[in-house]
């Protein structure tokens, strides 16, 4: 007596596209989010030809346009030394959102393998991994990248390192507490007596079922790392003038608030609009990976 | 060693070779004796041994270490005439290849981000059953074999009822070809059609395989049709163990008794009247003195109370742990719940039946 | 009690969307009776419970059809007064107790709670509270206890002490035993068929196993994809079922008496 499904999967072409259709339909997050990261790692790329005036996102000033309000000819205003600022956000989206994803790429490589090992070993290597966490937990995040930026030369890449320092110990706690709940699951358990070998349990069934809520913690960091940069970048440890850091650009234009807001707001919607786009890609991303949730309408 | 359908009766308790032999095995979690001092032997297949008892009882405990999933605290699990406890490495591999385990709850046993496919495929990867090439072929007829369309490899276990999760995790407990199979309550969680369907199924795997199992379940009816022996727990010990068939007419256990007139029958004339156990079962932290039972027993006197009774002989094939075996096989009134007139109303609406 | 406990069941149908889970055309629970609803998941049998409780389009149902309790029209009554006679008139008890007492609080508050929720005074619940434990043969010492600290079994006769402390006239048992070992899920048996004769509880008890709804239930209706295939005495449709698919889930029942 064989049981078969009584639903069969779309095999042709023509149904498959109407599928696809139908799963991007049926997640806006996703879609909409990750068309606004592909829009700014666009940008990224063409910056060059996009913008009106490259050379202002380098070492060129222009002093006869000096705090120039949003005209036709600078969409965004000019700053303090006559640069278009709508160049220097274009190419900001090669500095800010890179330095955002780098921070977390080596926060994800550091504390996820810490995380699952704690969680998934328990005992003392739980023990040692999570007291070690504590400490570094314990410092104000950013006295504690202050302090390492500091030693560093003033660099952005100094900036980079200093954050990830800082930053990878929120996702050991994140994921451990996962890992363990998916280590005492059934069929973890039902792994062991199968006979599979640990490294295999850990990165096949483990990993993929605890990291989701560290993924969506990444989407929801960047607007925060590019934040947390610019602060350094403000004290004059991170990024240096000209490189066009949208942090940066806040931190100075800062001062020239009232009247200029100019300076100030279209760096900083750049900022709100990068943490928006991933913010979305997580949650998208985050229902996405569930194979719980059907995405056939 | 018989094939085909029909299941041997009576087969003696194993002596020379069993397959799997627990000598005086003890579980310990912290303070809780969950296993204390059980032996069992389970005999070369086709052969079932059924484990009966409730929450509390120790059978899953049993099994779980026999899987090396639980350390135990003493005794030995002996598996073909080597020592479980003591496999590593590469013999503790080999091992698995031979003993596997069905759980009891199919919506956690399978990882829900894999597909069933893969989900098998990776045990026969992990054991290199089959060659590389093979692996897609082998899995097709292993959900064939467990009654599913091999189109269900494609499945995710979302994707799928209870009676359909329990089948693939045994076709995947089957796939790697073991001598022994451990079924913890395999049907529980099951609706009574997918659980007469897996029942089937198992006796269907265990002519076709010769397989050998151990059947852990609370139901008495499951284990009659498909163990020739069944070990009785309770609180960690055995109560009574013996030929299936002498077990269900005649016990020599007042639990044993207890246990079997409290299944619930479908037709009224094979319905016993139900024995009253008084309170809930004792709490395993502090168990009591003698005979664990005595709190509970219908028929304890003094002796239960300070002295533990032993497994001593209480028929061909048949032991019992209960200094009042005697009496219970000579039928010893035990206290029924009174019928009420409910029952009666119901018995006279069934004599009106032509 | 207020009431007799007759419930009446006409021309139900309950719908998700354009989706019919539902359609029961004639189901009737008498005074002091005990129906049996047997049917596997996805039966419906849940969806029915809900429904009567009125409580289907918490899980986004919609429900039509007469529901009437005493010849009441339930179905159309507005919740206000639906909540006076969920607890009070109906009460409900599913196969879960476990997870369905809130962790924090002890079991005698639950108790007393509904007991002061449905008008009675604080000293009146203490004591109504007690006599209830009392009746499910639970010592009301127990009610200081907090859920984690009482098994299964004890959960489950609680939660019936709950509607007998209410004097509900009806109680709905979903599966109330699938979750409890076998000596005890006898003696939750044996606590409702005395709660019908000593109280004259009617009782609509839901389970896909048919051994138990044979010990316990006086007539039983068999449910399928959302309909009632047979329904009838308990002797007679057990004894010699006319459908098929009663038939097909006696045979699944494991009998002690198979030969081996």
């Amino acid at each position: 007596m064989i049981e078969s499904p009584a639903v069969r999967p779309p095999r042709t072409g023509v149904a498959r596209g109407r599928e696809l259709r139908a799963s991007l339909g049926a997640n806006p997050l996703l879609t909409v989010g990750g068309a606004l990261v592909l829009l700014i790692v666009l940008v990224a790329i063409f910056a060059p030809l996009i913008a009106p005036f490259p050379g202002d996102a380098g070492t060129a000033t222009n002093p006869f346009a000096v705090l120039k309000a949003p005209s036709a000819a600078h969409w965004f205003g000019t700053d303090q030394v006559g640069r278009d600022i709508a160049s220097r956000v274009l190419f900001g989206a090669r500095v800010s959102p890179v330095i955002a994803i780098i921070v977390l790429v080596i926060a994800c490589l550091i504390g996820v393998p810490l995380g699952l090992a704690a969680g998934f070993l328990g005992g003392w290597v739980d023990e040692v991994i999570m007291r070690v966490t504590d400490v570094f937990l314990a410092f104000p995040p950013l006295l504690l990248a202050l302090a390492l930026a500091d030693v560093l030369p003033a660099s952005l890449t100094s900036v980079t390192i200093a954050i990830a320092a800082v930053w990878w110990p929120w996702y050991v706690r994140l994921i451990r507490g996962q890992a363990a709940s998916v280590a005492g699951r059934p069929y973890v358990e039902a792994c062991r007596a199968l006979g599979i070998s640990r490294g295999r349990i850990i990165f096949r069934h483990v990993l993929p079922n605890s990291v989701t809520p560290v993924l969506v913690q990444v989407s929801l960091d960047v607007g925060g790392v590019i934040l947390t940069a610019s602060a350094l970048s403000f004290l004059g440890l991170g990024a240096q003038d000209p490189v066009p850091d949208w942090g940066l650009m806040v931190a100075q234009g800062e001062g020239y608030f009232t009247p200029d807001w100019w300076l100030v707001t279209f760096p900083g919607l750049a900022i709100l609009l990068t943490a928006f786009a991933f913010n979305l890609l997580g949650d998208g991303l985050r229902d996405r990976l569930d194979p719980r949730r059907s995405f056939l309408p | 060693m018989t094939a085909g359908g029909d299941l041997p009766a009576g087969r003696d308790l194993p002596e020379a070779q069993p397959l799997l032999r627990i000598s005086d095995l003890t579980v310990r979690f912290g303070p809780v004796r969950a296993v204390n001092g059980v032996s069992l032997a389970v005999a070369a297949g086709p052969f079932g041994l059924g484990l009966v008892g409730e929450s509390g009882s120790g059978k899953s405990t049993i099994g779980r270490t026999i899987l090396r999933l639980v350390r135990s605290s003493g005794g030995s699990i002996t598996f073909a005439g080597s020592d479980v406890g003591s496999l590593r490495g590469a013999a503790l591999k080999a091992y698995r290849r031979d003993v596997q385990i069905v759980f009891q709850d199919p919506d956690n046993s399978l990882d829900p981000r894999m597909r069933i496919g893969a989900t098998i495929g990776e045990v026969l990867r992990a054991h290199h059953v089959v060659p590389r090439g093979a692996i897609t072929e082998r899995v097709g007829a292993l959900i064939a074999e467990a009654g599913l369309d091999p189109e269900f490899a494609q499945r995710y276990p979302h994707q799928m009822s209870g009676g359909q999760r329990q089948r693939v995790a045994i076709a995947r407990a089957l796939s790697v070809q073991p001598r022994l199979l451990v079924l913890d309550e395999p049907t529980s969680a099951l609706d009574v059609r997918s659980q007469a369907q897996i029942l089937k199924l198992i006796a269907r795997l265990r002519s076709e395989h010769n397989l050998s199992y151990l059947l852990i379940t609370h139901n008495f009816g499951v284990v009659s049709e498909l163990c020739e022996q069944t070990a009785v727990l309770y609180l960690g010990k055995i109560a009574e163990i013996g030929t299936t068939h002498v077990l269900l007419r005649a016990p020599a256990h007042p639990y044993t008794v207890a246990l079997r007139s409290a299944v619930p029958e479908v037709t009224v004339a094979g319905r016993r009247s139900r024995i009253v156990l008084p309170g809930d079962p004792p709490d395993a932290t502090s168990p009591p003195s003698g005979c664990v039972f005595h709190t509970r027993c219908p028929l304890a006197v003094a002796r239960c109370r300070t002295e533990v009774p032993l497994l001593r002989e209480a028929g061909p094939a048949h032991q019992v742990a209960c200094h009042r075996a005697e009496d219970v096989l000579a039928g010893a009134e035990m206290p029924t719940h009174r019928r009420p007139a409910a029952v009666e109303r119901r018995e006279a609406s069934a004599s009106e039946l032509p | 009690m207020t009431g007799t406990g007759r419930l009446g069941i006409s021309g139900l149908q309950i719908s998700f969307g354009s989706r019919q889970v539902v359609s029961i055309e004639e189901l009737r629970l008498g005074h002091a009776e005990i129906l049996g609803l047997a049917g596997e998941s996805g039966s419906g049998k849940s969806m029915t419970t809900l429904a009567i409780l009125g409580l289907a389009h918490t899980v986004g149902a919609s429900v039509s059809g007469s529901i009437t309790l005493d010849g009441q029209e339930l179905a159309a009554l507005p919740q206000e007064r639906l909540r006076e006679i969920r607890g009070r008139r109906i009460a409900a008890i599913f196969q879960s107790s476990a997870t369905a007492f809130n962790p924090v609080y002890r079991v005698g508050t639950v108790v007393t709670k509904a007991l002061r929720l449905h008008g009675a005074s604080k000293s009146d619940a203490a004591d109504q509270a007690a006599e209830a434990m009392r009746q499910v043969l639970l010592s009301p010492d127990l009610m200081r206890r907090y859920p984690s600290q009482l098994s299964g079994g004890q959960l489950q006769r609680v939660a019936i002490a709950l509607a007998v402390a209410l004097r509900a006239e009806i109680l709905l048992a979903d599966e109330p035993t699938s979750a409890l070992d076998v000596t005890v899920q006898a003696e939750v048996l044996d606590l409702l068929r005395d709660l019908r004769e000593s109280v004259g509880m009617s009782i609509l008890f839901i389970s896909h196993d048919l051994a138990v709804v044979a010990e316990l239930c006086d007539r039983v209706a068999v449910m399928r994809h959302g309909l009632i295939v047979e329904q009838g005495p308990a002797s007679r449709v057990l004894a010699a079922p006319a459908h098929p698919y009663t038939a097909e889930l006696l045979e699944s029942v494991p009998t002690l008496a198979s030969p081996l």
